[in-house]
């Protein structure tokens, strides 16, 4: 990493030492206008301080309990720094922006934290709701929404001032409000999410953001818990809690309303016990077909998404919570709720077969792939580490301490439709 | 949890509460009085487990998420023996799971307590 000054604790210290010394620069050098025009520029690019680096190669980390996020990144696979006062992080999920330069951090406490990765600080920060589980950011990087439960609802925010700009409240039946689950973006400033009571799915055209266009999709399903869109944006995919099947909107033919797919996979079998929700996004997707957990089953499901038909299963160790193909497509990792959560396996997707069984460590709670795949870092959150896998030969490459990690994003998901 | 309709659920699982567990504790006459309290490490271990296991639905703080609130105000006037029903065997209908496998009737019981008290937080 250039930058990472001697005497300068965290990269890039844009209040260091270095960053007093460059002022005093300027000011004895170009005299006050000079240093003036430079705020003023900076305004759109800080930190004059810090070496110029890209931001391909970072990523946050969630530390759920202290309300923190780590900065790493993963050609040295160190940490860089960390960024406290996020909030209530104990559910947290980030979108970033298209410059990969700004994560938006929706805490469950309804926080909204903009954090600048390249100066290692928190832009801005609005408490929106009071109760929030995730967001998104629409296809031109303008909009960002975030989906909640406490007021059950949408809120959509300019991403440059986090400026309020629309509200949809999931009202159903006689006025009550749903919670909002898989919430994603489609692409021509559409956002597209679920209502977890009444079992409906929406999209929301933000064309003009002040004045939101809703189409309502009723009677999807009981209980949407989370939902994916594909990464071509076409398909949206909701995943239900309350019956065996999922509910699919093609969003190139939304006049088709919405279908069921995997209808009656648990086969009448009674359920075993989900201690855990599962998770969806485009990353179920490997070629041509979607690896997808199964609720109540040790299965993950395997579906052809040109028939959208079943193409298989694929037994487990447990329930599967995430179940993420490696960017190639190759390889499918999975992890599982409680009492299996000390396990990770991978399916090799050509035979569909668990090729390997990992024990990473106590309470895995998620895995993020490098951009290109190479690697695989794991959060173990009862364990107090983040460990990194090379997913070619499954040798532990490397572990870092965190308290309580959950979620690990890096900025490659600033180039994907549905992150 | 309310999506297949929060009223009418109650009392029908309360109702099938009393009839199954009177048979199993005919001695009993204080409600949440019963067994043994967890041993320390136990209790701690417990702590852990509802911050942040049960906390993935209702939130670490227990101020609810997918699944209920479960701070004392929300606590309030539900019986002990109701709550460690629900912890035990579930709520069919809902995504609460029976955690029967995973927590013994003593440790469901000691949890039901603690969250009417105010639940405590991990050290």
């Amino acid at each position: 990493m250039v930058g990472h000054a001697e005497g300068s604790p965290l990269y890039p210290g844009a209040r260091g030492k270095r960053g007093l010394s460059s002022w005093r620069w300027l000011l004895t050098r170009g005299g006050l206008s000079a240093v003036l025009a430079t705020t003023s520029m900076s305004g759109a690019f800080a930190c004059p301080d810090a070496s110029p680096r890209g931001t391909g190669d970072l990523g946050l980390v969630i530390e759920r309990a202290v309300g923190r996020v780590q900065l790493v990144e993963t050609t040295g696979r160190t940490v860089l720094a960390r960024i406290e006062g996020l909030g209530d992080l104990s559910h947290a999920s980030l979108v970033y922006s298209r410059d990969g330069r700004y994560a938006y951090v929706f805490g469950r406490d309804g926080g909204l934290t903009k954090v600048d990765l390249l100066c290692a600080r928190i832009e801005r920060r609005v408490m929106q709701a009071g109760n929030s589980i995730g967001g998104a950011i629409s296809q031109d990087g303008r909009l960002v929404a975030v989906e909640n439960y406490t007021p059950g609802g949408v809120k959509v925010f300019a991403s440059d001032t986090l400026e309020l700009l629309a509200d949809i409240p999931a009202e159903y039946g006689d006025g009550k409000r749903a919670k909002v689950v898989g919430l994603v973006d489609a692409p021509g400033s559409r956002f597209v999410f679920s209502l977890f009571e009444p079992g409906e799915i929406w999209v929301a055209d933000l064309s003009d953001p002040r004045k939101p266009a809703v189409e309502k999709f009723g009677n999807v399903g009981k209980a949407p818990y989370d939902a994916l869109i594909t990464p071509d944006g076409r398909y949206y995919l909701a995943g239900l809690f309350g019956e065996d099947g999922l509910a699919l909107l093609d969003l190139w033919h939304p006049e088709r309303g919405v279908r069921r797919v995997l209808d009656g996979y648990g086969r009448g079998e009674e359920k075993l016990p989900v201690y855990k929700m599962p998770h969806l996004r485009g990353w179920a997707i490997a070629g041509r077909h979607a690896y997808l957990p199964a609720i109540g089953r040790h299965e993950v499901l395997v579906v052809d998404t040109e028939s959208w038909t079943e193409a298989g299963r694929i037994a487990v160790a447990g329930q599967p919570v995430f179940v993420m193909a490696r960017p190639d497509g190759r390889q499918v990792w999975v992890n599982f709720a409680l009492p299996a959560n000390d396990t990770v396996q991978v399916i090799d997707t050509e035979t569909r077969a668990v090729v390997q069984t990992l024990k990473p460590g106590k309470a895995v709670l998620h895995m993020e792939f490098t951009p290109r795949g190479e690697a695989v870092w794991i959060s173990a959150r009862d364990d107090d580490r983040v460990l990194v896998y090379d997913t070619a030969s499954f040798m532990r490459l490397t572990e870092l301490p965190a308290d309580k990690p959950s979620g690990i994003f890096f900025t490659a998901r600033a180039f994907r439709v549905g992150f | 949890m309310a999506f297949s309709g929060s009223r009418g659920f109650a009392p029908a699982l309360f109702a099938g509460l009393v009839l199954s567990s009177v048979p199993a504790c005919p001695a009993d006459s204080e409600p949440g009085a019963r067994g043994a309290s967890p041993a320390p490490l136990r209790q701690s271990e417990l702590v852990h487990l509802v911050r942040h296991d049960c906390g993935s639905c209702h939130g670490l703080t227990l101020a609810g998420g997918l699944g209920p609130a479960l701070l004392p105000e929300a606590m309030a006037g539900k019986p002990i023996e109701y709550l460690e029903h629900v912890i035990l065997y579930g709520r069919s209908g809902t995504a609460m799971p029976a955690w029967k496998g995973l927590v013994s009737e003593d440790d469901a019981r000691w949890i039901a307590q603690e969250l009417r008290k105010g639940f405590p937080r991990e050290r």
